[in-house]
Parts: structure tokens; C-alpha cells; sequence
């Protein structure tokens, strides 16, 4: 099976503490990859690293099957076919929910985007994504005017419109309804149908269960287990460790 | 009659500043605080080429627009590598650095003493010599400078550049360089003060470094937080404020003596107030 993201002794320090220690894992294209961990065991860190806003310490990472990169710019990353969300949701507060999904689909080129007004096509696909989030009609609102489930949906949705093949998601879940639940699990399907990676990062077990194909456990930054969801839960050394019974 | 036309003219300089100052704080959220230095860059160019080359004024303006943008491209290679207060302190920098060689090359820019009797606009042998005439060209060239803005701020560049105000980060995660964005924007920004600078030059007929300094630097970025940031309208509606409102403060009765000392308590004081109660400026959207 082609891999959709590789580390190789991938290593993050802040001041002395190894946030991510010696990481070698591989992500599969087209499943569900769940990551857990307890808090502090370096999974944020794991995807800022891999999407360029932390830089690389020491070991590589490969997108995509690409050759191994030493060091990764943010912008980079979507040219590899690559977005996330955010554990702390950042959404572009002052424009509206309607712009900051057309950011997502827009030229990046300064030049280009210069001179690029929003074609029907465009408009058209942001509008699906934000039916599929429930947001359509909230897109002449600011996103700093969303409710915080709301804002959670809207990350969502920016990252849908990318049209990315890997899409990181860091703690989707956290915070929403049950309801924003089923519609956040029903997405993860979909994407997984047509072929798209995901990795999750999330602490509900019971999500991780239903959803992943493949976890990856993380201790202090370093791998501690990996495996099918059913073997790696019942893992007595995760169970002590994490689950807590 | 004569005096409310030289209150329009002046209206008009400052809405290109403000209008092209928007463009980089307002909709960039790029601390500038050295637009007096590519305003000064347009005003010496524009009154250098036209003693020293006779070029035409039409051509001279264009002429110091881009060599401002350059000198923007250069400086805004180093400062689109920063953010926030760095940034900030690197364009007070750079506009220490421009006052700094106006007042000291002496040799080209006299220094102090300034640079007399600059030509008014000529075009097809009609002299711009009448202020009502020099009005006429100075709304013509706001109106464009408008026009280009409001082109940018509608399309996908404009879209970016609000996005890199909220959040410049989380921005380029999407496969946008905002460096080159924040470059490209500078470099517009300056071209566009450059003009206002030349026409100040040529109505004025007399420049000296004072005219380009960081308290004109830190006027300019008033207007716009006045009137409000991220709103073509609310840098045309806060150069005109800013504009009128020492005017109107001279029928208030202050004493001669302390006249002027007054005058800039009330604008400091409208300033604090306004952010206290509306923070969004008087005709803007985005809030600080």
C-alpha cells in the first residue's frame, strides 16, 4: 500500500524538550488514520511539522510519495496535496464565511490573483461545502460572528475546498454538539469513499473505534504503538498508559 | 473661494496617501509607518527630474512613482520576512533613513533649505497654473488611484491580502507566499504615494524635508484609523476630517498663543475617544 505521509526518525525540540522524538511512522493513502495520545505527547506538534509551521529539528518527512524533505515550507505543503485543520481553530475572523472558503479555491499567484474575479465554478463549489457544513446561509456573516461549533464546521469545510488528497484534522470533535458530530463523522466517510487520506488526531475512543482504519499511538513524542484500532486499544501497555481501564 | 480650493487640493493629496496607506495597513494589517518617505521619494524625484531633465511633469510623476516602488520592492524584501512590531520598527527605520538623506545629501536635495519655484503641470501648452485647474488634476488622479484600488480590494489579490491581516500563518498553510503578497502590495502602496508626493511638489512649488517625516508618517496612519481601516471610503472620509478639522478649529477662539498647542490636544483627544467608542473608525469594518 502507497503511503500518503512518511516521517524517518523525525525529531522536534522546544528549549531542550523533545516534542516529537524520533518519530517514524507511515501514514496510508486512502484510510483513516487515527492519532492518540495523551495530552503533551506531541501530536499538534507531529502536524505543525508536517504542514511547515514548526520547522524540521532532525530526520525527514515525505508527502505524497515525494523524495524525502529535510525541511518544509508552509506553503509547500499544498502543492503536495496537503491542509489541515487547526486544534485551536484559525479562521480568518474579519471576512466572511462565504471568502473564507473562496480563499480555498482561489489563485495563488499574485499576478494571477490579481486580475481573478469569482468565477461561477468557484462560487458554485464553496456553496457545496457550506451546505455540506450547514453554512450557506451564514455566508454573508463574519466567521469571528460563528458560534464555536460553527467555527469548528467552518475549518472543516475551508479544508474540503482545498480538494486535498491528505487532510490532517486536529481535534475536530472538540466541543461539538452531537449532532456536529454525526455530520463531522459522515464528512470523514465521504472523504475516505473517494479516495482521500485523513488523519485524525482525537481523544474520543469511541470516535477512533467507528472511524479509523489505522491508529498510531504517541507517548512523549516518540511512537508507542500502531496497528488496527481493535488490536491497539486492547493493547494492555496503551490501555495502562492512556485509556485508563 | 481661492482658500476652499487649496483645502480640496490638499483633501485630495492626503486621500491618495490614505487610500494607498489602506492598502497596506487596513487591508494588509502591515504596520507601515514610513509612507511619509515614498510620499518624499515622489515629491524630490518628481522636482529633481523636472529641473535637471525638463522631463514633463505627466512623465516625471510616473517616473518617481517607480523609482519609490523600487526602492519599496528593496526595503520590502527585508520587511515582508516580518510581522507585527518588528515590523513596524523597520519601516520607522526606513523612514529615518529617507529623512536622513534628504536633509543631508545636500548636494542634490540642498538639505534644509529645501528645493524653490518647482513648475506647475504642463500638458498640450496648458499650464496647470490656476488652483481651480491643479484641483481638476489632482481629483483626476485620486479618481484613478480609486479606481486601481478598488480593482485590487475586489479580486482574489484582495481577498489574500485580508486574509493575511487575520492570519498570516494560518494562510500560507493554503499555498499562498504571503511574502510575495505583502511585497507586492508595499510596492503598489509606495508607487501611489509617490504620485500624491509629486503632486504636493508641484502645487506647493516648494519642498523641504519636513514635509516627509515620521509625524507626517504617524498622520497618514491617523487618517486611516480615523476614518476607518480596511474601507476605501473610510481613508477618503478620514483625510477629509483630518483635512477640515484644523481649519474648523481656527473659529474655536483659542488665544494665538496657544492656538496651535490646542489644536493638536483635540486631535489627540478626538482619536482616544473615537477608538474608546467606535474602534472601527468613523466609515470602516475592521476592527483593531
Amino acid at each position: 500500500m502507497k503511503n500518503a505521509l512518511k516521517t524517518k526518525n523525525l525529531s522536534k525540540e522546544f528549549g531542550g524538550v523533545k516534542a516529537v522524538n524520533d518519530l517514524s511512522i507511515a501514514i496510508p493513502k486512502g484510510n483513516i488514520t487515527g492519532v492518540i495520545g495523551p495530552n503533551g505527547s506531541g501530536k499538534t506538534t507531529l502536524t505543525n511539522v508536517l504542514t511547515g509551521i514548526h520547522c524540521i529539528d532532525g530526520g525527514v518527512v515525505s508527502i505524497s510519495e515525494g523524495g524525502e524533505r529535510k525541511r518544509i515550507a508552509s506553503h509547500e505543503v499544498f502543492q503536495a496535496g496537503l491542509t489541515r485543520t487547526f486544534q485551536n481553530v484559525r479562521l480568518f475572523e474579519q471576512i466572511t464565511v462565504l471568502d473564507n472558503v473562496l480563499i480555498a479555491t482561489t489563485s495563488r499567484h499574485v499576478f494571477g490573483s490579481l486580475f481573478e474575479r469569482d468565477a461561477a465554478e468557484r462560487l458554485s463549489k464553496a456553496e457545496a461545502v457550506l451546505n455540506r457544513v450547514g453554512l450557506w446561509e451564514k455566508r454573508e456573516a463574519n466567521a469571528a460572528e460563528l458560534s464555536y461549533g460553527q467555527r469548528k464546521l467552518l475549518e472543516i469545510a475551508r479544508a474540503l475546498a482545498t480538494d486535498a488528497e491528505t487532510i490532517l484534522f486536529d481535534e475536530p470533535y472538540a466541543g461539538l454538539f452531537p449532532e456536529m458530530v454525526k455530520l463531522v463523522s459522515g464528512i470523514m466517510r465521504e472523504l475516505r469513499e473517494q479516495g482521500k487520506t485523513i488523519v485524525l488526531i482525537e481523544h474520543d475512543m469511541a470516535l477512533i473505534r467507528e472511524l479509523c482504519d489505522h491508529v498510531i499511538v504517541m507517548d512523549a513524542g516518540k511512537l508507542l504503538a500502531e496497528g488496527k484500532p481493535s488490536e491497539v486499544l486492547a493493547d494492555k501497555a496503551v490501555i495502562e498508559a492512556y485509556l485508563g481501564d | 473661494m481661492e482658500y476652499l480650493i487649496h483645502l480640496a487640493i490638499l483633501f485630495s493629496i492626503f486621500a491618495i496617501l490614505a487610500i494607498s496607506l489602506q492598502l497596506i495597513v487596513g487591508f494588509t494589517g502591515l504596520l507601515s509607518v514610513a509612507h511619509a518617505a515614498f510620499y518624499g521619494i515622489g515629491a524630490y524625484a518628481l522636482a529633481l527630474l523636472l529641473e535637471h531633465t525638463g522631463l514633463n511633469f505627466f512623465v516625471a510623476i510616473l517616473v518617481g512613482a517607480v523609482i519609490s516602488g523600487v526602492a519599496a520592492a528593496l526595503i520590502g524584501l527585508v520587511l515582508s520576512k516580518f510581522r507585527d512590531d518588528y515590523y513596524a520598527l523597520g519601516a520607522i527605520g526606513f523612514n529615518v533613513i529617507i529623512f536622513s538623506i534628504l536633509l543631508n545629501w545636500q548636494e542634490v536635495t540642498r538639505g534644509p533649505l529645501g528645493i524653490p519655484g518647482i513648475d506647475r503641470p504642463e500638458l498640450l501648452g496648458f499650464t496647470f497654473s490656476e488652483n481651480i485647474a491643479f484641483l481638476l488634476l489632482a481629483l483626476v488622479f485620486l479618481a484613478i488611484v480609486y479606481g486601481i484600488s478598488e480593482f485590487i480590494t475586489t479580486s482574489s489579490f484582495g481577498r489574500a491580502l485580508r486574509a493575511i491581516r487575520e492570519d498570516e500563518e494560518a494562510l500560507s498553510v493554503f499555498g499562498y507566499r504571503t511574502s510575495f503578497f505583502k511585497l507586492a502590495i508595499f510596492v503598489i502602496g509606495a508607487a501611489m504615494a509617490a504620485i500624491a508626493g509629486g503632486l504636493f511638489a508641484s502645487y506647493i512649488t516648494f519642498i523641504d524635508p519636513t514635509s516627509f517625516g515620521i509625524a507626517e508618517s504617524v498622520f497618514m496612519l491617523s487618517i486611516i484609523i480615523f476614518g476607518g481601516l480596511g474601507s476605501l471610503r473610510g481613508a477618503l472620509v478620514g483625510a477629509l476630517i483630518l483635512i477640515l478639522l484644523p481649519e474648523a478649529l481656527r473659529f474655536v477662539g483659542f488665544t494665538p498663543d496657544i492656538a496651535a498647542q490646542m489644536r493638536q490636544v483635540v486631535y489627540g483627544l478626538l482619536l482616544v475617544f473615537l477608538m474608546l467608542y467606535r474602534p472601527q473608525g468613523v466609515a470602516g469594518e475592521y476592527r483593531l
